[in-house]
């Protein structure tokens, strides 16, 4: 073996007979003529710091796997964390189609050879568009924090102000995506993000306290809905009312898997919405599951204008009865104009659009009812079993669609005690949010979807009741 | 038009000339309607867990805690359809799409379309990998956490740099955090907004211009001289007390390594600016340049280009930044660390620039990159380069001997990755363009080219990017459709710019509307409205 090159699979030109063959065409002796082009100064000679290749592709699959195996999955214990990164069941039929070898390797392709991604993508951008009553949908990007960044840079040059009103119920994470976005405040471009107080009873938007804060340097009043509390704000109209009263525009963050029982931000008269398609059909690998939207009510055409993501439009052909489609307004992004772009796009998550375009479109409209309600009561369920236990309470509007706030002020111990006795079970807790909340003392965040049946609630209740025996 | 038996003869004894490498192909072709024009009132594609009799009767009816007024009022008009038809619908759309897997991907130039082991797939969809939750205790996700600090440690040790964040979820979204840790830096030393000032050149990614804007920074472009390279004296002279940094390519576009690049450096550090540099592309160099021996601040690579992840329809994505000590304090939170024989999420970094990303990025595309350099090994990469370069130059001789193809700059210089061609002779000796040769390839089951990003500098360009996975019999192919091509327009120019011909569609009309708010139409709801004049 030892004086036998090695070819590696994945290098096809490795083999020296082929190499020479083209060297000779070149008329080169060898490639290290070629590297010539870097001067010697900037020629790295040493050896690169990495463990020898691991060629067997059996011997590099057990190596891998005997990391991954160290991992507790979801599917080994029960997972009742949420907090922006779901666990909805993953119908098979979408997995079938993203692990589509054309799907999973393809690029940026043309309007033709890649044709059938461009209309996936459009029934992604049309499907989306349901569920939110919106006319406009962009093709996503990174994820809901990122998104709410951009649709708050979005609104500011819509209206020419620098200021935006937040909900301080917002996530904690998606605001620190959003202030890295809107940047500091020494720079003369900062988009300044104040906060509108909560009902500390229920977890509401406080209108008053919106009113008072409200102004004509507002260019956007954002909440979420369910809010990452959990609780479903019931106050959206009168939310957008005030924000255009004010000249303002009303940026509503959701979770699409609640439209089937929920009222869609276009209904409420909502000007921007946006959020996260990772509960429609994507696992959570570990948060890369996430992709976040924009979508906008397209009556008045400066949000397309405006909106700094992709979008396409559907055409026909030359032919009757054959579609196309093609990005339009390509010239305001960053791809069309460099730094005139309407901030930037990249390579995003399209793959993940695909796996949400089948997802709504083997759920459809039954089985987006369906699964609303089902996590309603589910998780109804859960919080009631769990308020029955001395010592813990539920927080905030008893009206939650699949999160809510557990409290165990009550008992005396404090939740990341709690949570490690549950993962001694085999069960991860609620999300810990006593440091981000702290007026909701020591309190974790759980999340109940369809994918928890009843027995996995009675155990997670067992379980507690035992860890706070 | 219906192919006569004749023409058939005809055309088949083109492509099978000078040793019959070009094929006889025809894209998948389903005419297939959109999903939502399929659906059947009462079909379902798949059943929702019900609560069961115990919930019910525990809680009562879900449409009890739904406040007053936000119970939807109208379902959602989404497709109604069986399983079995939409998975066949999307299977059929899969078929037509041109993926690198069946095709070439030797066109998407400044993209490394390389090949994805199917090994890493099984990998990241394993439920040990996929089914992982971002806030579970980092005790249950050690191995993921091995990995993810592992592959950092590699990639330092390719780019010579100090640290690394992997939570980027892309290559623009890493070069976006460069400009947000500059800005970190300089607000740091009190030289906000006194410097706010970003350099590039024309010939790197729009990414490195645009998101120094979204920093809040002014940017300056720079461009190339009469070779090729970014003018070294306008570049001198865009460099003042205002200058944050540079974040520049090279090679760039155009495949030409810049053999100054370390005088430009210099420039910047002289006037105690920073500099970084795009290697979305470091595919040429890998284990022969190192961006911290030119004495670059940071870089970033793409995982899905030079590390074998796969791009997935445009994502998703992995963006690592790199960067020096001095930089290291400012990288977003959390960062993987290692004690003993520990792996730990460290949060606690008050200097840090708060978040690019949301919990940990996609790590899925950490995975995968640690097991392609784990397959390849120190000497592997270093044949990845040396093969990625042989291709390209084999490539480039093939090219430049078809009439029409020039390469500008930097003549009896050999390029390393890529090259940026033009058919400016092309067009003007035929009236055929880029974009008519791009549409023609696709005849052949060679995936459309890549031409430039905007603008063009170079005129009708072209970029191919030959990289290691391609064999001599690639090579061979993809220089001979263009030499197809350019006999076709020398020939009978309008069947050309007629392309494509083997394709699912027709010629796309009313382009006009993707400018036209009363005729652009985002969603299909839209489209029955502006287009169809329906409700």
């Amino acid at each position: 073996m030892a004086d036998k090159p090695f070819i590696h699979p994945y290098i096809p030109n490795s083999v020296p007979a082929t190499k020479r063959a083209m060297l000779d065409e070149l008329g080169l002796g060898s490639v290290e003529e070629i590297y010539a082009e870097i001067p010697d100064r900037l020629r790295f000679r040493g050896t690169l710091d990495i463990p020898p290749a691991i060629v067997a592709e059996r011997d590099l699959e057990r190596h891998c796997m005997d990391l991954l195996n160290r991992n507790t999955s979801s599917e080994d214990g029960l997972n009742f964390c949420g907090a922006g990164c779901w666990q909805h069941y993953v119908p098979a039929v979408v997995d079938e189609v993203i692990n589509r070898a054309e799907f999973v390797s393809a690029y940026c392709g043309g309007d033709y050879s890649d044709l059938g991604k461009y209309i996936a993508r459009f029934e992604f951008n049309s499907q989306l568009g349901e569920l939110l009553d919106l006319d406009g949908v962009a093709n996503p990007i990174y994820d809901w924090g990122d998104v709410c960044g951009r649709a708050f840079r979005m609104a500011s040059r819509l209206t020419g102000r620098r200021r935006v009103l937040v909900t301080d119920t917002m996530s904690p994470m998606r605001l620190a995506e959003a202030r890295t976005l809107c940047q500091p405040e020494v720079m003369p471009t900062h988009v300044k993000i104040d906060f509108v107080g909560h009902d500390p009873a229920t977890g509401r938007m406080d209108l008053a306290d919106l009113g008072r804060k409200l102004g004509d340097d507002v260019a956007a009043v954002y909440w979420e809905n369910p809010g990452y509390l959990g609780f479903i704000e019931d106050q959206g109209a009168e939310i957008v009312r005030l924000a255009h009263a004010a000249g303002a525009l009303a940026v509503n963050g959701v979770d699409p898997i609640t439209l089937g029982v929920l009222t869609p931000p276009g209904s409420l008269g909502v000007d921007i919405a946006c959020g996260d398609i990772q509960p429609l059909g994507m696992h959570m690998h570990a948060g890369g599951g996430c992709s976040g939207f924009i979508a906008f009510d397209d009556a008045d055409p400066r949000y397309a204008q405006e909106c700094p993501l992709e979008l396409y439009s559907l055409l026909e052909t030359e032919t009757p009865g054959e579609y196309a489609v093609a990005e339009a307004l390509p010239d305001r992004t960053s791809y069309g104009a460099r730094d005139q772009g309407k901030d930037w796009v990249g390579t995003a998550s399209g793959l993940w659009t695909i796996a949400a375009a089948v997802y709504m479109s083997v759920m459809g409209p039954q089985g987006f009812k369906e699964i609303g309600e089902t996590c309603i009561a589910r998780s109804h369920y859960a919080a009631k079993l769990l308020a029955e236990i001395p010592g813990v309470t539920i927080r905030l509007s008893p009206a939650f669609f699949k999160e809510f706030v557990v409290n165990f002020d009550g008992s005396g111990r404090t939740t990341a005690a709690v949570n490690k006795a549950l993962l001694a079970k085999g069960i991860f807790g609620g999300k810990d949010i006593s440091t981000e909340f702290p007026g909701l003392g020591q309190s974790a965040l759980y999340c109940v979807t369809e994918f928890h049946g009843k027995e996995a609630i009675d155990t997670l209740a067992s379980a507690v009741t035992e860890v706070l025996a | 038009m219906t192919e006569t038996p004749a023409q058939k003869v005809a055309r088949l004894a083109r492509l099978r000339r000078d040793g019959g490498v070009l094929r006889d192909y025809h894209a998948a072709k389903w005419n297939e309607p959109l999903i939502m024009e399929q659906s059947v009132p009462g079909e379902r594609g798949v059943v929702v867990p019900a609560p069961e009799p115990a919930v019910e009767a525990a809680v009562g009816k879900a449409a009890d805690y739904i406040p007053k007024g936000m119970a939807r009022a109208a379902a959602p008009d989404l497709p109604e359809l069986s399983q079995h038809q939409t998975l066949r619908h999307y299977l059929r759309l899969s078929q037509m799409v041109l993926g690198m897997d069946l095709g070439s991907d030797i066109s998407e130039g400044t993209c490394t379309m390389k090949y994805s082991p199917k090994m890493h797939e099984e990998l990241i969809r394993n439920h040990k990998a996929a089914d992982l939750h971002p806030l579970q205790d980092e005790s249950t996700m050690q191995g993921l956490l091995q990995i993810v600090y592992d592959c950092g440690e590699y990639l330092k040790s390719i780019s010579g740099m100090d640290a690394i964040t992997l939570q980027p979820g892309g290559g623009s979204h890493a070069v976006y955090t460069n400009a947000c840790v500059m800005r970190a830096y300089f607000a740091d030393k009190g030289e906000l907004p006194r410097r706010n000032e970003m350099i590039t050149t024309i010939f790197s990614h729009p990414c490195d211009a645009a998101t120094p804007v979204v920093a809040g920074f002014k940017v300056i472009t720079v461009m190339p001289d009469e070779n090729g390279y970014p003018d070294l004296e306008a570049f001198k002279a865009a460099v003042s007390e205002k200058t944050v940094g540079c974040m520049i390519t090279n090679p760039e576009d155009t495949g030409i390594y810049n053999p100054q690049i370390d005088k430009y450096v210099e420039v910047l550090h002289d006037a105690g600016a920073l500099a970084f540099t795009d290697q979305a592309n470091a595919n040429g160099i890998l284990g022969y340049a190192r961006a911290r021996d030119a004495g670059f601040d940071a870089c970033h690579f793409n995982l899905h280009k030079t590390f074998s992840s796969p791009h997935g329809c445009e994502g998703p994505a992995t963006g690592a930044y790199l960067c020096t000590d001095e930089l290291a304090r400012f990288l977003p939170v959390p960062l993987v660390t290692k004690v003993g024989d520990r792996y730990h999420l460290a949060y606690d970094r008050p200097d840090s620039i708060g978040r690019v990303r949301g919990f940990l990025g996609n790590w899925m595309g950490v995975i995968r990159a640690y097991a392609w350099i784990r397959s390849m090994g120190p000497e592997g990469l270093k044949e990845v380069a040396e093969i990625s370069v042989l291709n390209n130059n084999y490539l480039d001789n093939l090219l430049l001997a078809v009439k029409g193809v020039s390469r500008p700059y930097a003549e009896g210089h050999r390029r390393l990755d890529q090259v940026r061609y033009s058919l400016a002779q092309l067009k003007e000796d035929t009236g055929v363009g880029t974009e008519a040769v791009r549409d023609r390839m696709v005849d052949f089951g060679i995936q459309s080219m890549w031409m430039s990003h905007h603008p063009w500098v170079v005129p009708e360009p072209f970029t191919p990017e030959p990289c290691e996975t391609y064999s001599k019999a690639d090579l061979d192919e993809w220089a001979a459709v263009i030499k197809l091509a350019s006999d076709e327009a020398y020939a009978d120019p309008a069947f050309v710019n007629d392309s494509p011909h083997a394709q699912p569609i027709d010629k796309m009309k009313r382009l006009e509307s993707l400018e036209d708010p009363d005729q652009w139409a985002f969603t299909w709801r839209a489209y029955k409205r502006k287009v169809l004049g329906k409700a």
